[in-house]
């Protein structure tokens, strides 16, 4: 790291070779563009859900908010303390989905990427590929399907239907295994002279050493957890996840416009700020996701 | 090999066993998979399966499933006249936005490896927010909405572009470059923090290599040595932009409803759901699954095909 700074400090000093200025201002142009352009939505989406009412019906409509206002936050609380199944409800299901679902789905395919990365054995091939393979198409080509195989097994209306399937996920096994070529050998070679069993090795070394790799896939996990309303697979209304209740205040029509735009922030605004705060570790891992050929 | 050219007599019996020895020596690597393989047969592998299957017969989940071999891919394509319309608009939805998106998310991760590190990790933010936000996509229909007030219509008007407001989300006209436009302002997605985070892992000396070689600016260095110590980032980005522009249809249903008017922004997706969910047409919607899971697998394949030749 202490290396890394120091080149970075002596590039930001001396301009690297091969770069004029005038190229270094168009960058800088061209990204200040294009950047104010994919923030202004996000800014308007912030800056309607602090709007009192007399703006938000303004006519003609005004960007900015000019008197910023929590009433709208305090009006979502209201409105959900009146709620058939309490809010705290909806919380605790969505928090209680989103640590099963992560936790499961970090070990489930460590696990498995650790000895498709370490050990070639008979079907280790196949298996990679598919996975690779599965990356290609989207869940939702299979959901008719998916579903007819949860009723069969009779997880319909239960948690098993969302967390289960989330354990063994592609890009997770994908990504850890690409990680896990970091891992040296001969690490794992010495600790089995040690006596270690592979449990033990991969647990109180593998892991470890991988550790940026499951913080990032425990961020992937929580980004789609977050956002798991509970579709087709569940009805009763206690078991319901967060988000659904709040898209459920969404089609509340015009009397909810200043309400629905504070759940519009919230939903937006959690996925975003786990982001910033571990965007270094998510890019060390994205760095080693390639598709080897 | 040499073990079973060592007994000419019956090679197979030895391969058999030596597999089988294998296989025993290995238990412990099968039991650390098999919860990732159980879990990914049950809910990723059959489901495919039994979508190819279903995809050959009449079934409404009521009465048995009873084999009608080709009939629902001929009734798709010679009966469908809102299939076709769908197959058109997730074709050029997916030709526009994956290959778009892909070079965008390339280009501006590149930009923005050129800055420096404060001002490069705030811009990361900003470009790759749209496509984890949730549903704030929702926001581009207040932003085009139809009336001379809409943000867009309005802004147009002032500068004289266009005379009267313009229907953006109800005219059939326009309402495919409006999904194609959110779609690639959300396009930033996983593939584009793999060019930004493999960007930073280039090895540095084989830029200063370059330089002593004669590379004289940024551009013969992004051809001749980024891109060619980048290409398992670049599969791994276009696996991601192909799977997610074939699968376009919530920004449509959220954008311009469901059923838009005469069917002009209706996806591949939006029909899968109108048969599954709707119509209860299980194999008639397990055939538009079997379809798209194809084109989505066929398009990886050539892209793959495509990029071995990169810097070559």
């Amino acid at each position: 790291m202490a290396a890394k700074a120091v080149s970075l400090k002596s590039r930001l000093k001396r301009r690297p070779y091969g770069r004029s200025r005038v190229g270094n201002l168009l960058n800088f142009l061209v990204l200040a563009g294009v950047g104010v352009v994919m923030a202004l939505p996000m800014v308007y989406a912030v800056s309607s859900a602090f709007k009192p009412l007399d703006e938000l019906f303004l006519f003609p409509p005004r960007f900015l908010v000019r008197q910023p206002t929590w009433d709208n936050f305090s009006d979502l609380f209201r409105l959900m303390s009146f709620s058939w199944v309490p809010f705290t409800r909806y919380m605790f299901n969505t928090l209680l989905l989103a640590v099963l679902a992560t936790a499961g789905n970090v070990v489930v395919c460590s696990m498995a990427a650790y000895m498709l990365e370490k050990r070639k054995f008979p079907g280790s091939g196949l298996m990679y590929h598919s996975v690779v393979l599965a990356l290609m198409f989207s869940g939702a080509v299979t959901a008719i399907p998916n579903y007819l195989i949860m009723a069969e097994i009779g997880w319909i209306d239960t948690y098993f239907a969302l967390i289960v399937p989330a354990f063994a996920t592609p890009i997770g096994l994908f990504l850890m295994k690409q990680f896990m070529g970091v891992v040296h050998d001969s690490l794992i070679e010495s600790a089995k002279l040690d006596g270690a069993n592979e449990w033990q090795i991969f647990w109180r070394i593998v892991m470890p050493i991988v550790r940026p790799a499951w913080q990032t896939l425990i961020i992937f996990s929580f980004q789609s957890t977050w956002n798991m309303t509970g579709g087709t697979f569940i009805f009763s209304e206690e078991l319901k996840t967060l988000p659904s209740a709040l898209n459920q205040v969404l089609q509340g029509g015009i009397a909810r416009t200043g309400v629905s735009c504070a759940v519009a922030l919230l939903i937006m605004i959690i996925p975003i700020a786990v982001f910033i705060a571990s965007e270094s570790q998510v890019l060390e891992t994205m760095g080693s996701s390639g598709i080897k050929e | 090999m040499t073990k079973t050219a060592a007994c000419p007599v019956s090679p197979r019996p030895g391969l058999l066993r030596r597999k089988r020895r294998e296989i025993a020596k290995n238990w412990d690597a099968y039991l650390f998979t098999a919860p990732f393989y159980l879990i990914f047969f049950v809910f990723t592998v059959l489901p495919v399966l039994i979508s190819i299957v279903l995809s050959f017969t009449y079934y409404n989940i009521l009465q048995p499933p009873t084999f009608i071999g080709l009939q629902n891919y001929f009734n798709l394509f010679l009966n469908d006249e809102t299939f076709l319309i769908a197959f058109k608009n997730t074709m050029l939805i997916a030709l526009i936005t994956g290959p778009i998106g892909y070079l965008a998310s390339f280009l501006f991760a590149w930009f923005i490896n050129e800055l420096n590190p404060k001002l490069r990790a705030v811009m990361v933010v900003v470009f790759y927010a749209p496509s984890i936000s949730g549903n704030v996509y929702m926001v581009w229909s207040i932003l085009f909405s139809g009336d001379a007030y809409g943000y867009i219509n309005a802004f147009l008007m002032n500068f004289g572009i266009i005379h009267q407001p313009v229907q953006w989300l109800t005219d059939p006209q326009t309402m495919l470059p409006v999904v194609i436009l959110v779609m690639l302002w959300m396009s930033l997605g996983s593939g584009f923090l793999a060019f930004v985070a493999g960007l930073q892992t280039v090895d540095r000396s084989m830029y200063e290599a370059g330089y002593v070689e004669g590379i004289r600016n940024r551009w013969q260095e992004l051809w001749y040595i980024t891109l060619p110590s980048m290409k398992p980032q670049l599969l791994f980005g276009a696996v991601m932009s192909i799977t997610s522009s074939f699968s376009a249809g919530d920004v449509t249903t959220a954008l311009c409803g469901f059923p838009s008017t005469d069917y002009a922004a209706h996806t591949m997706l939006n029909h899968l759901n109108d048969y599954g969910n709707i119509r209860f047409e299980m194999g008639y919607a397990c055939a538009i699954a079997t379809l798209l899971f194809i084109m989505m697998v066929g398009c990886n394949q050539i892209i793959q095909r495509l990029l071995r030749k990169v810097g070559t």
